[in-house]
């Protein structure tokens, strides 16, 4: 493998479905019912998977969303905001943990 | 860039639009209902989409000779239902109030494409009681309901301008008693999303941050075609454009396409199948100019196409009237 990422493979996701196809059919048909409006509009799910793409860190997600939000209205200021949750989550779990330092060294103290 | 450049250029990145009819029938036409005019190039804005190429500087605009020959053909021929008037800013036209007030005499639905701004310009203000009294149909031109992505696209303070001109034209029974409806299109290189989705947003946006109720809202793709084509060429992009243009390609959009609808008038008189044929010089057949327009002739035509025609088909498909199909 010349690289680990490429765009081109995107367009390659459908073809998750080669080895198990009713499996795979399955994963989509649940996929593309989540992504439709319910009591969260598709732009906010759209926002959402674009928080998830950068928590994760998938450079596939971050193409796909980043168009998708584009796509259902929203502008850059809210895909900026919803990276921000995303970055503050991140961190925030990271802090958190530091509770469970808390506590051995608490532990661990005389 | 001249037109022939365009069209060679469009020809060049992608399948052949014709490759994929599966006849010519296709795309023959249907009806004559629309007669859209566009009525000149010379506009109050410069956006960077536009694929008229319209801005201040333009000087093109219709004669009143002009304007006389289309209110001929609109008067001699019955199927024409709605004069839908296009342009630039087509209000800057001076024949501008004459041609409206003639087309509702002979008994036609009235439609003016506005860019909400020219409502605010000195020597304009008439308009909102010229359009309200005459109840014509306003079909405005917001691409987003953010300050930051209107503005990026048609430039400084056209967002405010375009939400006073909305406030005004509500309190006036536009949005309720008399259709408002407004025109968005990406802004950037991706298609629309679903019509009912983004008049979702819209809707509960301009309602809640500004007060400002609209009837329908129509989506629109950016045409690969003058000022967004440079756009593409300049920034790289016309082949992965073009891709995904074709690569959406509905055919269940042939039925609604708008050229199959209406006949397009340019301000020198030239007729079109479409505003978008228009911008690239490519004459309807059988009838190439307004003071020879004949229904038959016009009727047995063959529609002009090409690879541009990718935009119209795209996805739900794009036509004036925002999306064609729901397949």
């Amino acid at each position: 493998m010349s690289n680990y990422y490429d765009s081109c493979d995107l367009k390659k996701f459908g073809n998750i479905t080669r080895t198990n196809k009713a499996l795979g059919d399955k994963f989509f048909s649940w996929f593309n019912d989540v992504m439709k409006p319910g009591a969260l509009s598709e732009r906010e799910k759209a926002l959402i998977a674009l928080a998830v793409s950068h928590a994760l860190k998938c450079p596939y997600c971050i193409d796909s969303y980043s168009s998708a939000c584009l796509e259902k209205g929203a502008d850059e200021a809210q895909m900026n905001e919803a990276v921000h949750v995303a970055a503050a989550m991140a961190a925030g779990i990271t802090m958190v943990h530091s509770v469970q330092m808390m506590n051995k060294v608490d532990d661990l103290s005389m | 860039m001249v037109v022939d450049a365009q069209i060679k250029m469009l020809e060049g990145t992608t399948r052949s639009f014709g490759d994929g009819l599966p006849g010519r029938d296709a795309i023959s036409p249907l009806s004559m209902r629309v007669f859209q005019v566009n009525v000149g190039k010379q506009c109050n804005q410069a956006c960077r989409h536009c694929h008229v190429d319209a801005s201040p500087a333009r000087t093109e605009t219709m004669s009143k000779e002009t304007v006389d020959a289309c209110l001929k053909a609109l008067r001699e021929n019955d199927g024409f239902e709605i004069l839908d008037i296009t342009g630039g800013a087509p209000e800057m036209n001076p024949h501008f109030r004459y041609l409206v007030e003639e087309a509702l005499a002979l008994g036609k639905h009235v439609i003016d494409r506005c860019n909400l701004t020219i409502l605010e310009e000195p020597g304009f203000e008439y308009l909102y009681d010229f359009l309200t009294e005459y109840k014509v149909e306003i079909t405005a031109s917001l691409p987003h309901f953010s300050e930051a992505s209107t503005d990026k696209q048609r430039g400084p303070g056209v967002f405010s301008a375009s939400i006073k001109a909305l406030q005004k034209l509500n309190t006036l029974g536009y949005g309720t008693e008399i259709p408002l409806n407004l025109v968005y299109n990406p802004n950037g290189f991706y298609l629309s999303s679903s019509q009912a989705q983004l008049e979702f947003e819209f809707k509960g946006r301009l309602r809640e941050q500004y007060g400002i109720e609209f009837n329908s809202l129509y989506c629109i793709n950016n045409m690969p075609i003058s000022r967004f084509l440079e756009s593409l060429v300049r920034r790289g992009k016309l082949q992965e454009y073009m891709d995904l243009l074709a690569g959406a390609y509905n055919p269940s959009t042939l039925e609604g396409l708008m050229c199959r609808h209406q006949i397009s008038v340019g301000y020198d008189g030239g007729v079109y199948d479409c505003d978008f044929n228009q911008m690239l010089d490519l004459k309807s057949e059988q009838v190439s100019h307004i003071s020879e327009f004949n229904t038959s002739a016009f009727l047995s035509r063959s529609i002009r196409f090409g690879n541009h025609c990718f935009g119209c088909t795209a996805g739900s498909g794009s036509s004036c009237g925002g999306e064609i199909s729901h397949k």
